[in-house]
């Protein structure tokens, strides 16, 4: 599946705009964009390993905290995964 | 608006007006009664910047009546890349004076309310309150939630936008169905963690595409017409040119919007967002990081002392100028710390002295004795010292 990598993270993967990985799940993505670009862990999970409260993960259009199973969620090669982090430039 | 709380009577179109929005009248989704209720509406543009710009000047142009700017600040050569609305001989002008200039010599009919002033958790509902929508083109995160918290408490829709180098977002929030800012972001990220525009860029030409995205769904909430961005967030990458689209849900539980809300007066922002306020006695010091002057820092080179600089910038912030420090860009500093010496002082320096305070804050965390952060960073070298070193 593809993982679209926003512009204040890109610095910590590489500066890649998207990452291709192969998983079964969202929690299994994340895992494996994370062990490609382990700087990218610290922006995106806390110390315990939960997912930030600021950062905001959509399976294709959806948001993941709104899915049943939220990162259980199984995924397939062709699903995206956006992460949408806070922005708040403006002048 | 859309439904059904319409002033009882619409101000009537002059002829002046009739020959001006001809355009706008032979549309079937604006025509009289449209042009009407812009001229009718009460809009409120928070910031006259990058997104502020575009937005007042096109809601000038279209006929809205009454054009509400909130700003404190003064017009900077660094803001003309982008900032549209004011010119080069306005720098040194307050923004709100010049963007009023602009607006009055495109549309002499409008009635603009300049609001001279830091929008406030003691200001806001006063001064949100007088209009019908609100456009936030804010640049921080304490006046996202700010601007957020008053809309949702007054009932006013947000026509929100935000940007950060070539990527920007758009939405409406706060509208009686929809969901709010607080629904997508519940909380803040911690300082530091986002840079600012002026810290990390941002494409000039940005803020036009996501302030007229705003100016758009401000038309459309007014006329009534269209899917206004109500429950999408609105994604917009201008290096790819690409946009898409993601759903946005109302959250029950959230604490301003949600079905048992726990705010329901405007909170401190600053404080919720991390921020910890800079108090007048501890100017010296801050988080545990002793705050150096430019003035204190040349008196030190003048009186002969080798100082330790570490400068933590960019190297293409470097080529613009530079003050004679060691250059290791901030996200190197941990990987390079063989490089910055132990046994002396480091007195961290940036552009403007926050980046340089979390290094400072890093390097002590790491062990480093003694670590100074320059406050001020080269913009107040510049200012203060050496006019000679380009301000960027």
């Amino acid at each position: 599946m593809t993982i679209f990598i926003p512009t204040p993270l890109r610095p910590f993967a590489g500066g890649l705009d998207a990452v291709e990985v192969t998983a079964t799940t969202i929690a299994a993505a994340l895992d494996g964009l994370t062990q490609a670009h382990p700087d990218l862990r610290k922006h995106l999970f806390t110390a315990e390993g939960n997912l930030r409260a600021f950062v905001n993960l959509y399976l294709n259009e959806e948001d993941v905290r709104y899915l049943p199973a939220k990162e259980a969620t199984p995924v397939t090669a062709t699903d995206t995964l956006s992460i949408i982090p806070s922005i708040a430039g403006g002048i | 608006m859309a439904t059904s709380t319409e002033p009882i009577a619409l101000p009537e179109l002059t002829t002046d007006d009739l020959s001006r929005y001809s355009r706008h009248l032979i549309l079937p989704e604006v025509g009289m009664e449209g042009q009407q209720k812009l001229k009718a509406a009460r809009v409120l543009c928070v910031g006259t910047g990058g997104l502020g710009s575009p937005l007042a000047l096109y809601l000038a142009a279209a006929g809205i009546g009454t054009l509400g700017l909130v700003d404190f600040d003064v017009v900077d050569a660094s803001n003309l890349q982008r900032q549209i609305i004011h010119s080069t001989k306005d720098i040194g002008r307050k923004k709100l004076d010049s963007a009023e200039d602009k607006l009055l010599a495109l549309n002499p009919a409008l009635n603009v309310v300049k609001h001279d002033t830091m929008l406030s958790s003691a200001n806001a509902l006063e001064i949100i309150r007088e209009y019908d929508i609100v456009a936030d083109g804010t640049d921080n995160f304490p006046t996202r939630y700010l601007v957020n918290d008053a809309c949702v408490i007054l009932g006013k829709p947000n026509a929100y936008g935000s940007i950060f180098r070539f990527e920007g977002q758009a939405s409406v929030f706060a509208t009686e169905d929809g969901p709010c800012y607080r629904c997508l972001y519940p909380e803040p990220p911690p300082p530091g963690l986002v840079p600012s525009c002026a810290e990390g860029g941002v494409l000039g030409i940005l803020p036009g595409l996501v302030g007229v995205i705003q100016a758009t769904e401000v038309i459309k909430l007014i006329l009534g017409k269209g899917s206004p961005l109500i429950g999408r967030l609105l994604l917009v990458d201008a290096l790819s040119m690409r946009f898409r689209e993601l759903k946005l849900r109302k959250n029950p539980e959230c604490p301003v919007c949600g079905d048992n809300p726990t705010v329901t007066e405007l909170i401190d922002y600053e404080h919720f967002c991390g921020i910890v306020p800079e108090t007048k006695e501890d100017k010296s010091m801050k988080n545990g990081i002793p705050q150096l002057s430019v003035k204190e820092l040349k008196q030190r080179i003048d009186a002969g002392e080798d100082v330790f600089i570490l400068d933590v910038r960019e190297p293409y912030e470097y080529q613009i100028a530079q003050i004679g420090g060691k250059l290791i860009p901030q996200n190197d500093v941990p990987q390079r710390l063989a490089d910055i010496p132990r046994d002396r002082e480091i007195v961290v320096q940036c552009r403007s002295g926050a980046r340089s305070q979390r290094i400072a804050e890093f390097l002590k965390q790491s062990g480093y004795p003694k670590v100074v952060n320059l406050a001020g960073g080269i913009l107040a070298w510049a200012d203060e010292i050496d006019p000679k070193v380009q301000k960027y």
